[in-house]
């Protein structure tokens, strides 16, 4: 790295997370990287709360972070930072975790792992750090964002990699949503409907609504179609929460929910509703 | 499939003592008619020789093919068919061969007035012979399929159990090497403690697969053995409390039992709360049950236990319900933030559980 001198990354240091509730597990990471004088640790969390706090603080460029984690796990927590570090994954064996991220080209390592792998993983990173940075500077000089610009992981990739983590079982039974400075965690059988809002999808639930930064296909992928119906382009609704479907217009209706809200039905929706409700 | 009743020694001497009855009664009959004792003894054996052996041919070719119920009445038209085949042989032999002889004259006119009679003796014969081998090779048939199903439900129970107990996570010794691994560079003493540990608890664990019982002592000093590990894996944030009454430690229980309602306490202790975590085991006699209580604490606002099987503890329920035939052995109860588990395992003299009787009787 010292005679590479026409990149931005190079003698820069790479600011670094370590999330993981084992103390153990975040040390062995730690002795690893003492090879790497580079990378600078700047804070150990050991749950996904501390974790998000530790990344809007200090914008790291790389976390490592576990996936079975106290209250959120790895994904959720994923989930509710706005713009997503670089992350290389540290799991103990999880057949479904695995299917995730072989999809998405994201890196992981199977818990225990040893120098050579972490090493394989590590310089994987660095040298696509590189690349990438060096292609910003002669593509587009002026559009250098603060934060972990350079290798931040795709877009696309983080978004599927999500989506994928999110039908596992575990994740199925509740939603996670970051609401002012606290993170709430809605179990599915609390919710009332789902409406799109802009970027967002509002959660209507017992105790209020609340902002989701994904999209209603991505609902609509992830909740289990059984329960959760999609009754129009910008409405998905707990079946279990229906008292009444009323006609509306002309090839509509609307469903009333024992909340008392009422949520619109399209053509294409009845029908879907109808199968799910076996009329 | 099942073996032709003239096979059995018992059943073969029935069948020829029988034969040997009609055919006697049948000499006395013919000589009663006027028949001279010559003519009546060829007229009877030959006639009861193919009686016997046409229903012992379709007694045997029964084992093949056996006709469903609802064509039960192919064996009336089989018995009617049979019956006239030996009817029409006994005449192509016994008419040449005994209107020769010197007293045999009036003979083909006899048969041909006694045909009537004859087919009726013979088609009841058949017929009682058929009905009596259906009745057997359905019986045999019901034997078997009930045989069979019982092997199947003991087989498919045993597996079961097998798979209950043999859920050891793969989170929790995947975590612990790595737990070794780290302090392996820093620690290396602790680090062989480590591995000590998680053999001994790798080796009960393939022992106890083998043994019914164990006592509850052994089953406490286990579970100690496999929190120390997680002690080590979460540090600080795990402490544990064991409490057990003298008087039951000599109570037994099945093997595997406790160690994952304590893994799950651990899993929702550990992983639903942030803070500090306190698992409390109890156990303690009660009226010929020893009563097994594992508490933990939990979230009330994020998890919901659902009332009777609580979080993952329907795999405990069902093994339960498999070793005792009872429903009501596991227990759940929320108060505030903690979550108990309440299990009761009877205590018989005979220490053999129920599954066991229900083998060998």
């Amino acid at each position: 790295m010292s005679t590479n001198n026409n990149t931005a990354a190079a003698g820069e240091q790479v600011k670094a997370i370590i999330i993981d509730d084992e103390p153990l597990a975040r040390m062995i990471v730690q002795e690893y990287l003492q090879s790497y004088s580079e990378i600078v640790v700047l804070q150990e969390c050991g749950d996904g709360f501390e974790g998000i706090k530790a990344i809007q603080q200090h914008h790291p460029d790389l976390i490592f972070l576990d996936i079975q984690m106290p209250k959120i796990n790895g994904f959720e927590m994923l989930e509710l930072v706005e713009e997503p570090p670089a992350v290389i994954f540290t799991t103990a064996f999880d057949e479904y975790a695995i299917k995730a991220f072989e999809s998405h080209a994201v890196d992981y390592l199977l818990k225990p792992f040893n120098k050579e792998r972490f090493d394989k993983a590590l310089r994987k990173w660095l040298d696509q750090r590189v690349t990438r940075t060096s292609d910003r500077i002669t593509h587009a000089p002026g559009a250098i964002a603060h934060g972990p610009a350079g290798a931040a992981p795709n877009a696309a990739d983080t978004e599927a990699l999500l989506e994928t983590a999110a039908q596992s079982p575990a994740q199925q039974q509740r939603i996670v949503v970051k609401t002012g400075g606290k993170i709430k965690i809605i179990p599915l059988e609390d919710i009332h409907f789902l409406e799109a809002a802009d970027d967002y999808v509002k959660i209507h639930t017992h105790n209020g609504a609340f902002l989701k930064n994904r999209t209603m296909s991505y609902f609509e992928k992830t909740l289990d179609p059984a329960q959760f119906v999609r009754t129009h382009r910008s409405y998905i609704l707990n079946v279990q929460q229906v008292t009444r479907i009323d006609p509306y217009e002309k090839d509509s209706h609307l469903c009333i929910l024992q909340s008392g809200a009422t949520v619109p039905v399209s053509k294409a929706g009845y029908v879907k509703l109808k199968g799910v409700l076996g009329l | 499939m099942a073996k032709s009743p003239l096979s059995t020694y018992k059943f073969l001497l029935l069948f020829i003592s029988w034969w040997a009855i009609w055919a006697f009664l049948q000499v006395s009959l013919l000589i009663g008619f006027g028949l001279p004792t010559a003519i009546a003894l060829s007229d009877s054996i030959v006639s009861n020789t193919f009686v016997a052996l046409s229903c012992g041919f379709l007694s045997n070719n029964m084992q093949y093919y056996l006709p469903k119920k609802e064509r039960y009445w192919y064996i009336l038209f089989i018995s009617l068919g049979l019956s006239g085949i030996i009817l029409l042989a006994c005449k192509a032999i016994l008419v040449p061969l005994l209107s020769d002889r010197a007293d045999g004259a009036g003979y083909a006119q006899f048969f041909s007035k006694s045909w009537a009679v004859r087919f009726d003796i013979v088609f009841l014969q058949v017929a009682c012979m058929a009905i009596l081998s259906v009745l057997w090779y359905s019986s045999a048939e019901e034997q078997e399929n009930r045989q069979r199903r019982n092997d199947a439900e003991r087989l498919a129970k045993e597996a079961e159990l097998f798979k209950l107990r043999q859920q050891l996570a793969p989170h929790f010794l995947f975590n612990s090497l790595n737990s070794i691994s780290a302090l392996i560079g820093s620690r290396p003493e602790q680090a062989r403690k480590m591995i000590q540990q998680l053999s001994d608890f790798l080796r009960g664990n393939l022992k106890k697969e083998e043994q019914q019982w164990v006592p509850l002592s052994e089953e406490l000093q286990y579970l100690e053995l496999y929190l120390d590990i997680e002690k080590v894996r979460f540090g600080h944030r795990l402490d544990t409390q064991i409490v057990c009454a003298e008087d039951c430690m000599g109570s037994k229980l099945p093997p595997m039992l406790l160690q994952p309602i304590v893994e799950n306490a651990i899993k929702f202790g550990l992983y639903d709360t942030t803070e500090a975590v306190t698992i409390s085991i109890r156990a303690r006699i009660e009226a010929k049950f020893v009563i097994i209580e594992v508490e933990n604490p939990f979230d009330p606002e994020t998890s919901r236990p659902k009332k009777g099987t609580g979080f993952g503890l329907s795999s405990i329920q069902r093994r339960l319900y498999l070793l005792f035939a009872r429903a009501d052995l596991l227990e759940t109860r929320v108060a505030g933030n903690l979550f108990t588990t309440i299990v009761r395992i009877p205590q018989t003299d005979n220490q053999a559980p129920a599954i066991e009787n229900k083998q060998t009787t």
